[in-house]
């Protein structure tokens, strides 16, 4: 199995071969295939284009996506593949999500952009009261499968409180909707032509610290990952530690330094948050006995919160110390206070230490 | 404060003789009458005449005023450019007329709420150089206490509502100020201003309908610069007539380059609200810069536009161009008001640079009213404990 090297600019290089529980990487070894070093932005630029080009009868819309989006995410489509198809709307995010929902109703794939997941809300009524429930009250006439909501999501360092948010545990609580979180370039692609082609509406959250920061090798062909199914990204023996999108570089770093100290680390991307895949956290924690969940997001309320309870259930006898939660503080997303109020690296090293120490 | 700028060219070894007769004028407040450039559209109502009103001394304190804002929106692009300044940068040159106009035929008591495009309204609103600078570089002597952020900025005291992230969200908010202000009876009005952008958003209208509905003294200002982030006006808007979106709410179209056209408008709009309810006025503007600093600016449009608008219809050089024709100052007064100008913004720069950050503690003040007794997990969840306040 070749393992694949994420390279990310300022970080170390770490390994992350796909072994464990669940083997997910669909790519062959990397004989007769092309890969490219590719951003996550490329990547996903990539993912919409294949889209697009498999299916006549899928549109990319959003704000400002015709000159190629605020991210560059949408490079080329317009161009590509006319204005029919490629089109900005105005600025009303109720208005996209909604209009979506109807192109999907009539059977269309659509691939709707919000700019950044801090203005999802007042999309919020039509994706918990429309597209979840669709197929649900329709009794299976109709349903809104075909649709796609991307949003770029998570700190930068800098963006304040509206430029940083993540709002997934909004959408976690909703069924009838799945909700889709890459870590990485070659990720992004493969989960992002998955959640388009998939038969249920999805929001895709883009960590958009990653667009740029985040350069890995990304095969060249249409490929997709599946849904549901975490990975275990890095085996360990003595905690399990869960977590997606951006979050994941920071534990990594925490798992390496505690390594240093004896401590091995298993390491799960979760990739899909509703439905997730409960079955591998509870394989490795009944071997681990330990949990640790980490977030942007604020802490109270959070998705982790989802996690710890239901492996509580399902693993109680077996947990040998409290699932600990490294998180977003419950505040605003502050300006200045960033640093303050990141789950950092550690952070993480000191719950880990602690929760191992029980 | 124009008076003591005035009184350091009494020397008479540097200025001619002539200038002294000159000191007279530029603070003169006898009126005068200047016909604005571009006649008024206006939907369901009747256009307030072009005739102006105004005064040698306001003429001059219009210029003085946008060449601070100007100065400092470009102080602001350097020390964005500089990381002195993080996150997100909404800049206003081009369009200081708006921001001057209206102050000039309102008071502070009525209320202003904007965008996250306001650092000129802070200023015109009479905020202090020293806090807009510090806001923006996230310090303790800040407007909103180094906590809000180039997005956030408020000044209670002229009643100044910020300041807003989320576009089209500041308008019910606006609305809501205007219903209050009903209530009062003190005969005081809400300016909302938004975008052409957020024109397309629905809560515009409505408010918009809750106010024609209930007689609300609220003035709806469509900043219409024409670009709403990287889409155009014709490609976002059906009908790109915003004055006429009101449907039943009359509207006012006025040349948003003009601050005399621009004062013109909000005090026949001040008065309109207070009789009649709602009205909306949209201001044809542009600005220089892109969305914010984040955006170039130049992949929607072209450099020739930008630079075009720049020549013909610049706020400053119009107002420069009245001094001039009516004699009220020279090219070097003016110039030399430039130069006190810029001197004034370096210095505030300079000073917010030495304001503290906040204290890390401010990361949990200000969520709730204190003593509310709601705890919170710092960041070891084991041992910090907090309780918001």
């Amino acid at each position: 199995m070749a393992s694949l090297l994420s390279r990310f600019c300022r970080k170390l290089a770490v390994p992350g071969s796909a072994h464990g529980a669940r083997m997910v990487s669909t790519t062959t070894s990397c004989g007769s295939e092309t890969v490219k070093s590719l951003n996550l932005y490329s990547a996903i630029n990539q993912a919409l284009h294949i889209a697009l080009e498999t299916d006549p009868r899928s549109y990319v819309f959003g704000e400002d996506v015709g000159f190629g989006g605020v991210f560059r995410c949408t490079t080329g489509l317009a161009e590509r593949f006319g204005k029919n198809r490629v089109f900005n709307t105005p600025l009303c995010e109720q208005g996209i999500v909604g209009f979506g929902i109807g192109l999907a109703a009539m059977g269309n794939r659509a691939v709707v952009e919000i700019q950044f997941a801090d203005y999802i809300y007042p999309a919020f009524d039509q994706i918990v009261n429309e597209a979840a429930k669709f197929r649900y009250r329709s009794g299976n006439q109709f349903n809104c499968g075909g649709l796609t909501i991307r949003a770029p999501y998570g700190a930068v360092g800098h963006g304040g409180h509206y430029h940083s948010q993540s709002p997934e545990a909004f959408f976690c609580h909703v069924p009838g909707i799945k909700v889709v979180i890459p870590r990485s370039p070659r990720e992004a692609k493969g989960l992002l032509l998955s959640s388009i082609r998939d038969p249920n509406p999805v929001v895709f959250f883009e960590p958009k610290w990653l667009y740029r920061q985040a350069v890995e090798e990304v095969p060249e062909h249409d490929y997709m990952i599946p849904l549901s199914e975490a990975e275990v990204i890095r085996q360990g023996n003595d905690i399990t530690l869960v977590g997606w999108g951006a979050q994941l570089t920071v534990m990594e770093q925490a798992c390496l330094d505690a390594e240093k100290e004896g401590i091995s680390c298993e390491l799960i991307d979760l990739k899909t948050l509703l439905p997730w895949d409960k079955e591998t956290v509870e394989t490795s924690v009944k071997k681990t006995g330990r949990l640790l969940i980490s977030h942007e997001a604020p802490v109270t309320g959070g998705f982790g919160a989802e996690i710890s309870a239901t492996i509580l259930e399902r693993c109680f006898l077996k947990l040998e110390a409290p699932v600990s939660r490294v998180c977003g503080l419950d505040t605003p997303f502050p300006l200045v206070f960033e640093p303050f109020y990141m789950p950092t690296k550690n952070k993480i090293l000191d719950a880990i230490k602690s929760t191992v120490n029980y | 404060m124009a008076l003591s700028r005035l009184s350091l060219r009494s020397n008479p070894f540097l200025k001619p003789s002539t200038t002294s007769i000159r000191r007279h004028v530029s603070t003169d407040t006898t009126p005068i009458t200047i016909e604005t450039a571009v006649p008024f559209e206006s939907h369901l109502c009747d256009a307030p005449s072009r005739s102006v009103v105004t005064s040698s001394s306001e003429i001059l304190s219009f210029f003085r005023d946008m060449a601070r804002m100007r100065r400092t929106e470009i102080a602001a692009d350097s020390l964005y450019k500089a990381k002195m300044i993080r996150g997100f940068c909404h800049l206003y040159d081009g369009q200081e007329a708006l921001a001057v106009g209206m102050e000039a035929a309102i008071t502070k008591k009525d209320a202003i709420i904007t965008s996250y495009r306001d650092h000129c309204t802070f200023l015109g609103r009479g905020g202090e150089l020293v806090e807009a600078f510090s806001e923006l570089m996230g310090r303790k002597r800040g407007c909103s206490n180094g906590k809000g952020g180039s997005m956030h900025f408020y000044k209670k005291d002229a009643c100044f509502y910020g300041g807003h992230g989320i576009v089209g969200a500041q308008i019910p908010l606006g609305c809501g100020l205007a219903f209050a202000q009903k209530y009062s009876k003190e005969e005081f009005v809400t300016f909302a201003l938004y975008g052409d952008g957020a024109a397309n958003q629905g809560q515009l209208f409505e408010a918009l309908n809750i106010a024609a509905l209930w007689d609300l003294p609220a003035i709806l200002v469509c900043e219409n610069n024409h670009y709403g982030m990287g889409t155009a006006t014709w490609r976002s808007a059906k009908s790109p007539a915003y004055f006429k979106r009101g449907d039943y709410v009359p509207g006012l179209k006025v040349d948003g380059m003009d601050a005399l056209a621009v004062k013109q408008a909000c005090k026949f709009a001040k008065e309109h609200a207070l009789k009649n309810g709602p009205i909306v006025l949209e201001m044809d503007t542009y600005r220089y810069h892109g969305h914010s600093m984040s955006d170039p600016g130049s992949t929607y449009r072209t450099r020739d536009e930008v630079s075009g608008v720049r020549q013909v219809r610049d706020p400053i050089e119009r107002v420069r161009k009245l001094l001039l024709s009516y004699d009220i100052a020279t090219e070097k007064e003016l110039k030399d008001m430039e130069k006190e100008v810029r001197k004034e913004v370096d210095d505030a720069v300079a000073q917010a640079k030495e304001s503290p950050v906040p204290e890390p503690s401010e990361l949990f003040t200000n969520m709730y009213v204190k003593d509310c007794g709601v705890e919170s997990f710092g960041a070891d969840r084991k041992e910090l404990k907090v309780t918001l306040t």
